[in-house]
């Protein structure tokens, strides 16, 4: 069921169950490309739609989107991404020790997930992914920088800064994967619906 | 155009890079949207060329060849050899002439726009500096201009600043706040803080509070949105907003209300007004 919220006269927010039902929702309007639809921004149970007041507006828009067929989508719509690890990472012991599991396990854990990228939103090309068998605190006081390719945890998403940047995630390993290059199409790597693999490699 | 100086801060700004928000790539754009506009109207640009946004005045610049140039937004005007121009009227300038922009008295963002418009590499389509994302041109020591197809200038609108009573739309999280949070956003004046940037507009008054304390999960924001943080102090949105935001939303400028904040200087005081509705 989708709560439509107003949001300005440039904007509509669709509201939904979950994380689940944001994606299918996501993926039922890229493919219906509605007139005068600009933007889509999924998160954990929205999707705000912004437009183009031009070519359309809210109310046009809240119509056009209650009346989309959107089914269930699988995870992985928009593709597979598999992302190199070394898991050398300062926090590795500091994880592994929080949920009482050995270095080792926490590797297994995070190579054995199949991982989606629900949403992105705290810089470009950053995605935050679930699906992992993790529930972690933040570090207490965050790092000034963290290198980009640097593979984290929070809560209970993971996730790999593409750019140097502040941060408070638990840093468990770094990729020689390119998370961002503005010389590629998609410059981002991760966008929302891909499904993630990490696979470990030596250092 | 080689530039002599930037004053406090200049950027290249253009109609904004929507599109890309999936890959967590902000709308950004011009601040004051509608100033934006003008100035490229004015010296006949097509609708999306590329301008300087320029804050508090300070920019010099000297051009080699004549060039058509307007500045809009503000009361500041430009100068040439010194001699002050009036307030959006368009100016002819010869070549080897040393142009300014005073700092203006009464708004906070200026438009430089010269016709043919300024010649850089867009990047992900758009030639407008994000300074949160950290995306878009540098402005360097020369810039060239464009020698793209130009139409007639159009003639130019006053401008008006003295209002500062932001109109909103309730919503999307109106009802995350009390009923007392939204009347005192009807009624009470704040104050813009020195902290405020091209990212948002931060506000100092009284605390809006929350009927509903859980977290809320990110979500889409867009320009003019009036965040409000856990201090109760509302943030407006501007141009370079994030993509998401954690904290709830209480009501949405008006995309007119949303240019006019863009003018807001610190230390002024704003009021809210609800907007007519309409749908």
């Amino acid at each position: 069921m989708t709560r439509f919220l107003r949001c300005g006269r440039e904007a509509v927010l669709a509201e939904v169950d979950d994380l689940d039902a944001a994606l299918a929702l996501y993926a039922a309007l890229r493919e219906a490309a509605l007139p005068g639809v600009v933007d889509l921004v999924p998160a954990a149970r929205t999707v705000l739609i912004r437009l183009d007041p031009a070519v359309t507006s809210p109310r046009e828009v809240r119509i056009a989107v209650a009346g989309l067929t959107v089914g269930a989508v699988d995870r992985g719509f928009v593709g597979t991404v598999e992302i190199p690890v070394v898991y050398d990472g300062p926090d590795l012991a500091d994880v592994a020790g929080h949920l009482g599991i050995s270095p080792a396990d926490v590797i297994a854990r995070h190579t054995g997930a199949e991982w989606t990228v629900a949403f992105g939103g705290f810089a470009p090309g950053f995605g935050y992914l679930t699906g992992g068998d993790f529930d972690v605190p933040r570090r207490t006081s965050p790092r000034t920088r963290i290198p980009a390719g640097s593979v984290g945890l929070a809560g209970r998403f993971s996730g790999v800064y593409p750019h140097d940047s502040p941060g408070g995630w638990q840093i468990v390993g770094r990729t020689t994967a390119t998370m961002w290059d503005l010389d590629r199409a998609e410059p981002a790597l991760l966008v929302p619906g891909a499904r993630v693999i990490f696979r470990a490699v030596p250092a | 155009m080689t530039v002599l100086r930037t004053g406090p801060l200049t950027v290249f700004k253009d109609a904004g890079r929507p599109g890309h928000a999936h890959q967590g790539v902000p709308p950004s754009g011009a601040v004051d949207r509608g100033a934006y506009r003008r100035a490229n109207a004015l010296v006949g640009n097509p609708a999306g060329a590329a301008v300087l946004e320029c804050t508090l005045g300070g920019l010099r610049v000297r051009f080699d060849g004549p060039v058509l140039a307007v500045l809009t937004g503000t009361d500041a005007v430009l100068t040439v050899d010194g001699r002050p121009s009036d307030v959006e009227k368009v100016v002819s300038i010869p070549a080897g002439a040393e142009v300014g922009v005073t700092q203006p008295r009464r708004g906070l963002r200026s438009y430089f726009a010269v016709r043919g418009g300024f010649d850089v590499s867009p990047v992900l389509g758009s030639r407008s500096k994000d300074r949160l994302a950290g995306i878009g041109p540098v402005l360097g020591t020369t810039v060239r201009i464009t020698d793209s197809p130009v139409s007639e200038p159009e003639p130019s609108f006053p401008v008006g600043l003295g209002d500062l009573t932001l109109e909103v739309d309730l919503g999307p999280r109106d009802d995350w706040f009390t009923a007392a949070a939204v009347r005192t956003l009807f009624s009470a004046a704040y104050v813009a803080a020195p902290a405020s940037d091209s990212v948002g507009l931060r506000l100092e008054g009284p605390a809006l509070e929350r009927a509903r304390t859980e977290e809320l999960p990110s979500e889409g924001v867009v320009r003019g949105a009036v965040q409000i943080p856990p201090s109760g102090q509302p943030i407006v949105f501007q141009a370079d907003h994030p993509v998401t935001g954690g904290y709830p939303v209480i009501a949405v400028l008006t995309p007119a209300a949303a240019d006019l904040a863009a003018q807001v200087r610190p230390g002024a005081q704003v009021r809210f007004r609800r907007a007519r509705l309409i749908d």
